[in-house]
């Protein structure tokens, strides 16, 4: 069974037409990268899963998207849409820790929900860490400030703090297009290893690294899903033309 | 080389106009420091005045100061807080925010005198309250409260759009975001306001004029609804009213309320730059 389907999927900001009769179905336990120009709305479909689009202004979504089986888009009151953002949790282009020490950072969600406290939540803070294998290297300076590490390890100190809050899907936007070649390697094998736990939707402008981790593609183009399926497929033979062409380097 | 020599000349005109902004403060301080520095004594600060205030003290004057002040802070901080947060992270704009902002912006012109008779009218009558420290500090809360709520609405928007997304993101609610995410990295701009906001009610004397201020009493105050002395409104009657009154204990009014205030204002300046240090967003 699919983790999350979308269909028929249709989004405007105002007037503007930014998602255009979308349907996709993502695979749970894999990775999904979606691809395309600048622009196309692939941020936009992101922020869909998580209905982070709610916050602006003038937007307006039809259509149909489940996650397990229930449709997200038909959820109204608030506290819903707080539970399905534990659920799908999301990381940032560029890696936004709080103003807090390492140790705070990873906390605060177990914290402000209540998940873990004392003993436990040193516990869990520290299972996080291992997961974004931060551990090793930051063991001895959890009181240290997060603004003090390096990017690659705030953008992965990013990824502790949400997934301490236990989330099955993890979607990334451009997680990697603040950091440089080696820290986006190490970001994309922390990836491989989370697929075990999680289901991942990643957005990036890096061809080469959405052939390198993920499992299957999307190319999205003006607001609508080209094509959609395995990577392999979709990096060898294309059966869009626009896939090609953009595959190949011939679009921005 | 000609529009060099402009620009040398208007260097010249900006510099000399900064310091003809500068020369006032000083001279003030200056003055009020050679007349009055003698007076500043322990026994002028901490006893009654005496001889028809001729001699002796102005011990209920600063309390009587220092107590309006900070009641007015006691209750326009909150209320002021509580709007800009609805101002800034709840309303969406339209025409009831509108008309509140324009409230807002509309409360600020207005002259203080006016929220002294404001403040007879609303509080010292037709709530009863007399003339009391209350209905004074009410009327400067009231008065004070467009620089509370613009000054709150500022430190609220200066933290960064990517705090709130990020918790947002996490499942954390709207209101816990605010609660947890986004007034603590604005307490500093809004304390600083407040501590400002304190040194500039502390000289006002028109809304205090007619709903808190004492001529004379002879114990200090025991309850808000005391009517008591203040340093602006002693300083206005001992300076016009009082005959043979000597210059030194005047001058050594003034200087109180200035030092009073400017103590105020350091303290938000070194409360800004110890919080600054901290913050690196
Ligand atoms: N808040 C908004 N209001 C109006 N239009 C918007 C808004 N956000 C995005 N858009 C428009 O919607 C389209 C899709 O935006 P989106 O951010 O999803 O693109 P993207 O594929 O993520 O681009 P990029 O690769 O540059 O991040 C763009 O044309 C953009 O201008
Ligand atoms: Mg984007």
């Amino acid at each position: 069974m699919k983790k999350i389907t979308a269909a028929g999927l249709n989004l405007h900001y105002g007037t503007f037409h930014a998602l255009i009769d979308v349907s996709l179905g993502i695979e749970p336990n894999k990775i999904t990268a979606m691809i395309g120009p600048s622009g196309c709305g692939k941020s936009t479909l992101l922020r869909v899963f998580n209905r982070m689009n709610d916050a602006i202004e003038g937007v307006r979504v039809a259509g149909n998207v489940e996650l397990d089986g229930e449709n997200i888009l038909a959820y109204r009151d608030d506290e819903a849409i707080d539970i399905l953002r534990r659920k799908v949790g999301m990381v940032f282009q560029r890696p936004n820790p709080f103003p807090l020490s390492v140790f705070e950072n990873v906390a605060f969600g177990m914290r402000i929900h209540k998940l873990a406290r004392g003993r436990e939540l040193e516990d869990r803070v520290a299972e996080s860490l291992k997961a974004v294998l931060l551990w090793d290297a930051l063991k001895d300076k959890l009181k240290r400030s997060a603004l003090s590490l390096t990017l690659e390890q705030r953008q992965r100190l990013c990824i502790a703090r949400l997934i301490a809050v236990t989330p099955d899907v993890i979607l990334l936007d451009e997680p990697c297009s603040s950091l440089d070649p080696v820290a986006t390697l190490k970001i994309e094998e922390l990836m491989l290893e989370l697929k075990k736990r999680y289901t991942i939707i990643i957005v990036t402008h890096n061809m080469a690294q959405a052939a390198r981790v993920s499992d299957e593609t999307g190319f999205m183009l003006l607001g609508r899903l080209v094509e959609f399926g395995e990577t392999s497929r979709i990096f060898t033979a294309p059966q869009a033309k626009e896939t090609e062409e953009y595959i190949t380097g011939r679009y921005g | 080389m000609k529009s060099r020599t402009a620009q040398r000349i208007a260097f010249a005109v900006l510099l000399a106009v900064s310091c003809v902004v500068f020369l006032p403060v000083v001279s003030i301080f200056v003055i009020l420091v050679k007349e009055g520095g003698g007076a500043l004594t322990p026994e002028f600060l901490f006893t009654m005045p005496s001889e028809g205030m001729r001699s002796g003290g102005i011990l209920p004057a600063i309390i009587g100061t220092l107590l309006i002040v900070v009641c007015a802070i006691a209750v326009t901080l909150p209320v002021g807080v509580l709007a800009a947060i609805y101002l800034n992270e709840y309303a969406k704009d339209n025409l009831l925010t509108r008309v509140i902002r324009l409230a807002i912006v509309n409360l600020a012109g207005v002259p203080s005198v006016v929220f002294g008779l404001f403040g007879l009218a609303l509080f010292v009558m037709m709530l009863n309250l007399g003339v009391s420290v209350i209905a004074g500090a009410l009327t400067l809360s009231i008065m004070e409260l467009p620089s509370i709520i613009t000054t709150s609405r500022n430190a609220l928007s200066s933290v960064p759009a990517s705090f709130r997304e990020v918790s947002l993101s996490l499942g954390v609610s709207r209101w816990r975001t605010i609660r947890h995410v986004v007034l603590p990295n604005a307490v500093p701009g809004i304390l600083t306001g407040a501590i400002l906001s304190l040194a500039r009610i502390a000289g006002e004397t028109a809304p205090i004029l007619f709903t808190a201020a004492a001529f004379y009493v002879t114990r200090l105050p025991h309850s808000l609804s005391d009517q008591v002395m203040a340093l602006p409104y002693h300083l206005y009657i001992i300076s016009t009213q009082i005959p043979n009154m000597p210059s030194k204990l005047t001058y050594g009014t003034a200087l109180t309320l200035v030092l009073l205030v400017f103590l105020m204002s350091l303290a938000a300046i070194i409360l800004r730059i110890i919080f600054r240090r901290r913050k690196k967003w």
